[in-house]
């Protein structure tokens, strides 16, 4: 018989579960950021990094966690495309989404968007002169906050994260319900609570990343 | 009533076919979908022109041959019905009707509007059974089965193996065909000796045969003529579960 990873529910299930871990991920990290608006950041940072052992744990965690998913979503979506070669000449669709049919692209871009991420916040090599590592602020410590402020201020930086972020509310409207139905939590009753709060939970998420970008934008939180 | 039809020729397998537009003229808003079908084949017999192969058996929507996708939906606009018994009075004088087969790489056109569905016999065949003894009808009530059980195996047992979710499946997925079959037997005492095998050898063969994985569209809830849910796929999947150790051990 086949194993777990051949199969297509276990492919699917390791899928659901990575994204999950990447959900938790991604609702602590909303969590750490939103600091930013009662002058705390540079704290939380220094503190967090006070924990060299959990901040690495975290990144190796989440390495694989990325890469396993990442490596069987175009596993799985090639060979979705694979067994369906003709399109219908008139095609109406009547529950599928924008966000459930265009998974790969939306997860594509985000991708693209953490390497891009990676390098602006945490190898800090986009703007060098702004990097916390040599700027430290009164109390001495990185100025995780300055280098935020400022990069956001640049208006084409903070379309970047706003576009990437467009890409994972549509990811999520349709991952976290999809997450939930693909490890078997689902019955008649539920499903149509999950889709919706799944969905709720996706555009809370969004709010709150994209009003960081925006409120610097907007000269409501200032360097 | 009169309509244009776009319907999908084929010869065969082998050759490109393409859609071609025929005009269904004097038609009764009482016929079923498959008796204007018949009208159009009269026309052009008496024209010497080769009739639209399609597939049909029962025509009181039983039997799950009929298969094509009208306007963009497999069995057409209304819900829960086969094509054999969607009726003309939901189509208005004058419209234009796309007519086209199942398109999944697991289901070959072998012409016009016909698809070869052995795939689906396939899936049945790795596991969709239960092996007992044959023998005399054991007593009623020998085996005590709650009634909400009866009523889910009964709900998944309506499926006609049609293969409606599968062309509705932007995947080309039999999950909600798989799942139907699953559910019923899982639900039942004596599907369960098997269960486990069971799952995991119907949906390897739904891969080996080419169909695609799921992703949860649940557009083939939406397209089935007999209204099986996605629920089941989610039973489905925790069968699976239950089945991991199986998977370990051979
Ligand atoms: C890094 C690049 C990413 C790529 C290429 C990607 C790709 C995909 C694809 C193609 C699917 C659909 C697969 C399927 O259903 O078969 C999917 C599902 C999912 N993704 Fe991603 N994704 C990425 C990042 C993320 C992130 C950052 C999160 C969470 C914050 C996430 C959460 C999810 C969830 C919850 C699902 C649903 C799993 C399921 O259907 O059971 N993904 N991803
Ligand atoms: S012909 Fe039997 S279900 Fe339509």
């Amino acid at each position: 018989m086949q194993s777990f990873f051949n199969s297509t529910v276990g492919k699917k299930i390791l899928m659901a579960v990575t994204g999950q871990a990447m959900v938790f991920f991604v609702i602590i990290h909303v969590i750490g950021n939103s600091t930013i608006f009662v002058d705390g950041l540079n704290g939380y940072a220094e503190r967090l990094h006070s924990l060299p052992v959990l901040v690495w744990l975290t990144r190796l965690i989440m390495l694989a966690v990325i890469s396993t998913h990442v490596f069987f979503s175009i596993q799985l979506t090639l060979e979705n495309w694979k067994s369906k070669p003709e399109k219908y000449a008139v095609q109406k669709h009547l529950r599928s989404t924008f966000a459930s049919r265009n998974m790969i692209w939306s997860g594509l871009i985000i991708g693209l968007f953490l390497i891009y991420h990676l390098m602006h916040f945490t190898f800090q090599i986009i703007s060098p002169d702004l990097a916390a590592a040599n700027n430290l602020d009164a109390l001495g410590r990185p100025d995780v906050a300055h280098m935020v402020i400022s990069g956001f201020q640049n208006f084409f930086i903070a379309l970047i994260y706003i576009s990437a972020l467009v890409a994972l509310v549509l990811h999520l409207i349709h991952g976290i319900q999809s997450s939930v139905q693909t490890i078997g939590l689902n019955n008649d009753r539920t499903l149509p609570l999950i889709i919706t709060s799944g969905a709720i939970a996706a555009i809370v998420l969004f709010i709150g990343y994209v009003s960081i970008p925006t409120s610097i934008l907007l000269n409501i939180v200032k360097g | 009533m009169n309509l244009t039809l776009y319907v999908w020729r084929q010869q065969s397998s082998e050759l490109q076919g393409r859609m071609e537009k025929y005009y269904a003229q004097g038609i009764s808003p009482d016929m079923s979908f498959l008796e204007m079908l018949d009208m159009v084949n009269e026309d052009l017999i008496k024209n010497n022109a080769e009739p639209i192969a399609f597939d049909h058996d029962c025509r009181e929507g039983i039997c799950g041959t009929c298969s094509q996708v009208i306007n963009g939906v497999p069995h057409g606009p209304e819900e829960r019905t086969t094509v054999c018994q969607l009726h003309m009075r939901h189509f208005h004088d004058g419209d234009t009707v796309y007519i086209e087969p199942w398109r999944a790489k697991a289901f070959p056109v072998i012409k016009d509007l016909i698809v070869d569905r052995s795939a689906l016999d396939s899936i049945i065949q790795a596991g969709g059974f239960i092996s007992v003894h044959t023998g005399g009808v054991s007593d009623a009530n020998s085996f005590l089965i709650p009634r909400s059980d009866a009523e889910t195996a009964m709900d998944a047992a309506e499926c006609i193996g049609c293969g409606a979710c599968i062309a509705a499946c932007p995947n080309g997925s039999a999950m909600l065909f798989t799942a139907a079959k699953v559910t019923h037997l899982a639900m039942l005492p004596q599907g369960r000796p098997e269960a486990k095998r069971r799952v995991c050898m119907m949906t390897e063969e739904m891969l080996t045969k080419g169909f695609g994985n799921c992703t949860n569209h649940y557009e083939c809830q939406a397209a089935c003529p007999k209204g099986i849910k996605v629920s089941f796929i989610a039973k489905l999947n925790r069968e699976f579960i239950k089945a991991a150790q199986l998977i370990k051990e051979e």
